[in-house]
């Protein structure tokens, strides 16, 4: 039984070294392999002075690199913490000096990006870089070639399950990104309890269009390698009959994705054309599917079971829906999953009976230790729970239940847009808005869209002797935000709303 | 001088400059390597291929080799139009 994640890997190596763990770029891998480069990779930080809880960020596109990256970290006893491939150069230098990274695993093609972060960052000692660099800072130094550094020098750093495993920043109300920690336990209990109930086995072929940085991708490889299953890894799904195809090779059993990915599936004509009878089950997380998208699925893919979910970073999943209830409650996100208790509360915080409305909060071991140094924030989250000294989550996510417990999202407490199932701060984007000349006030929030869920739109108003067009303002804010946060439609207007107090206020804005 | 590869790269440039580097991006670069253009981009960079060349993209030639690159889809809009 694995205590520490990486330890899933280790279970692998032993017991099926030759079963094929990844594939990716068109190369398979097998766990023997994997386990190899990820030793060599844990000796090689190591030796460059990572110690146990040190923070390493992964700067990397889905790709064997990042696969190994994440269990060398952890085997040398660091905090690996995984950052979206769109990140912009001030973002990235904000979280290697929020979290003060010891270590920097990226690639040449981003060379732009961690070269700007890098002279803002202190904190690196060495960025290992996938290509070769032309930067001339001394911390650059290459990938290591697999075997590079002898694994026998691995010392072993000594972790319990209460250490941290990683780091995941995630979009707060506040514009400024928190880091998510999470420990070893967070992290094997939340894939054991959704391997469980999603029924996983050792001979399933799941396929990962998500990134890894995303904590919906990355289970997907810790839930593969603690089954010893199989990783189809494809960087993206922008060409969905490229994967297709890979499905088809490869016999791919579990497609997990989110509304847009699953919008663009079914517009394929072709779709027909694609042998797929081996696919046994597809799950959906973080936004909804419409009803009729669910009925689309199905009739498509009538051998594969559907289910839907709803997460959080903070605790990883929340609640599923069985594959037998889609029919029975087909708006429900279903209830909490095993090892893990939710209930609705009341703004005291007083448990509320079935058929009530409140905030969902979560009880299990798979709940965040907090915010990383961020004791105020976490506060708000994590609460005294029943037994005295434990911490509950509070969801910030009210929800209802029917009769028999089952839970409907309601809406959500905060301000957070998710469009293509990504969380989007209003407030981050407006600090890009800020940033521009001129702009005199800006307002965020999001909009229906059909294929986005939601789109980001953008209220503007500009101080006198200043003129931008809609794409200068979207070329801006994608020059620093995340692609999927930059906003879709920006709207010119005199004044925006505002309270008694002067504070611009969102509501009447469309 | 290729007409239909400065009529992308303008396009290019006017929507989607994600990144300091995506203004010198080569001929030959790939745009999903540099994330010069991300999923719902390519979706878009489609929609506007469609229009201005009179060209219908089918689902099977949504691929990178057809479209991950200046080179790439001066080859193929040109494959194309030859056809229409």
């Amino acid at each position: 039984m694995a205590i520490l994640l990486h330890q899933f890997l280790d279970a692998c190596v032993s017991a099926k070294p030759n079963h094929v763990a990844l594939v990716c770029d068109k190369r398979s891998y097998t766990y023997a392999q994997i386990g190899e480069m990820s030793a060599s990779l844990a000796a090689e930080l190591q030796r460059r002075g990572v110690r146990r809880g040190d923070r390493v960020a992964l700067f990397l596109d889905n790709s064997v690199e990042l696969v190994v990256g994440v269990f060398a970290a952890l085997a040398a006893g660091a905090v690996f913490m995984p950052i979206n491939p769109l990140t912009k150069a001030d973002k990235l230098a904000y979280m290697l000096n929020d979290s003060r990274a010891v270590a920097l695993v990226t690639q040449v093609t981003f060379e732009s990006v961690y070269a700007d972060a890098l002279t803002q960052n202190k904190t690196v000692q060495t960025c290992m870089v996938v290509g070769a660099s032309k930067l001339s800072d001394s911390r650059i130094a290459p990938y290591p070639a697999p075997g590079a550094t002898a694994v026998a020098a691995l010392a072993d750093p000594g972790l319990i399950d209460q250490d941290l495993a990683s780091i995941i920043y995630t979009s707060g109300s506040t514009g400024d990104p928190k880091g998510v920690m999470l420990t070893h336990l967070n992290m094997v209990s939340a894939a054991r309890s959704v391997s469980t109930y999603l029924g996983l086995k050792t001979d399933d072929v799941v396929i990962c269009v998500l990134p890894l940085a995303f904590d919906y991708g990355l289970y997907q490889l810790l839930m593969s390698v603690r089954l010893g299953a199989t990783l189809v890894l494809e960087r993206s799904f922008t060409f969905p009959v490229k994967v297709l195809e890979r499905m088809v090779e490869h016999r791919v059993t579990v497609f997990p994705g989110v509304p847009t990915v699953f919008s663009m599936l079914m517009n394929l004509g072709s779709l027909s054309s694609y042998e797929l009878s081996s696919l046994r089950m597809m799950t959906n997380t973080a936004a909804a599917l419409s009803e009729e998208h669910i009925r689309q699925l199905r009739a498509l893919f009538p051998q594969a079971q559907l289910f839907s979910m709803y997460g959080l970073t903070e605790c990883k999943r929340v609640t599923y829906l069985p594959p037998d209830q889609l029919d029975i409650r087909p708006t429900s996100v279903g209830r909490g999953m095993p090892n893990e208790e939710v209930w609705l509360v009341d703004e005291d915080g007083e448990r509320l009976p079935n058929g009530s409305t409140g905030e969902l909060v979560i009880r299990g071991s798979n709940v965040m230790r907090g915010y990383w140094e961020k004791p105020e924030e976490t506060a708000k989250r994590l609460k005294p729970g029943p037994i005295p000294g434990e911490m509950i989550l509070h969801s910030g996510d009210m929800f209802r239940t029917d009769d028999e417990g089952w839970l409907y999202f309601v809406a959500r407490k905060d301000d957070i847009i998710k469009s293509r199932g990504e969380k989007v701060s209003p407030r981050e984007v407006e600090n890009a808005l800020y940033a521009l000349d001129g702009v005199y006030e800006a307002a965020v929030i999001g909009v229906p869209d059909e294929l986005l869920g939601q789109a980001v739109k953008a209220f503007v108003t500009l101080k006198s002797g200043f003129s931008y067009s809609e794409r200068e303002v979207i070329k801006h804010c994608a020059s620093r935000l995340e692609n999927f946060m930059a906003p879709k439609y920006v709207e010119f207007v005199e004044a925006l709303p505002k309270t008694d107090t002067g504070k611009i206020k969102k509501t009447g804005l469309a | 001088m290729s007409d239909i590869k400065n009529q992308v790269r303008t396009y290019i440039a006017d929507n989607f400059v994600m990144g300091s580097n995506a203004a010198k991006f080569s001929d030959s670069d790939s745009f999903l390597d540099l994330h010069i253009i991300d999923s719902t981009g390519f979706l878009e960079l489609i929609t506007f291929l469609e229009e201005k060349f009179g060209i219908q993209v089918e689902d099977d030639e949504m691929i990178p080799e057809n479209l991950d690159s200046l080179n790439s889809i001066e080859a193929y809009v040109g494959k194309k139009l030859v056809k229409v």
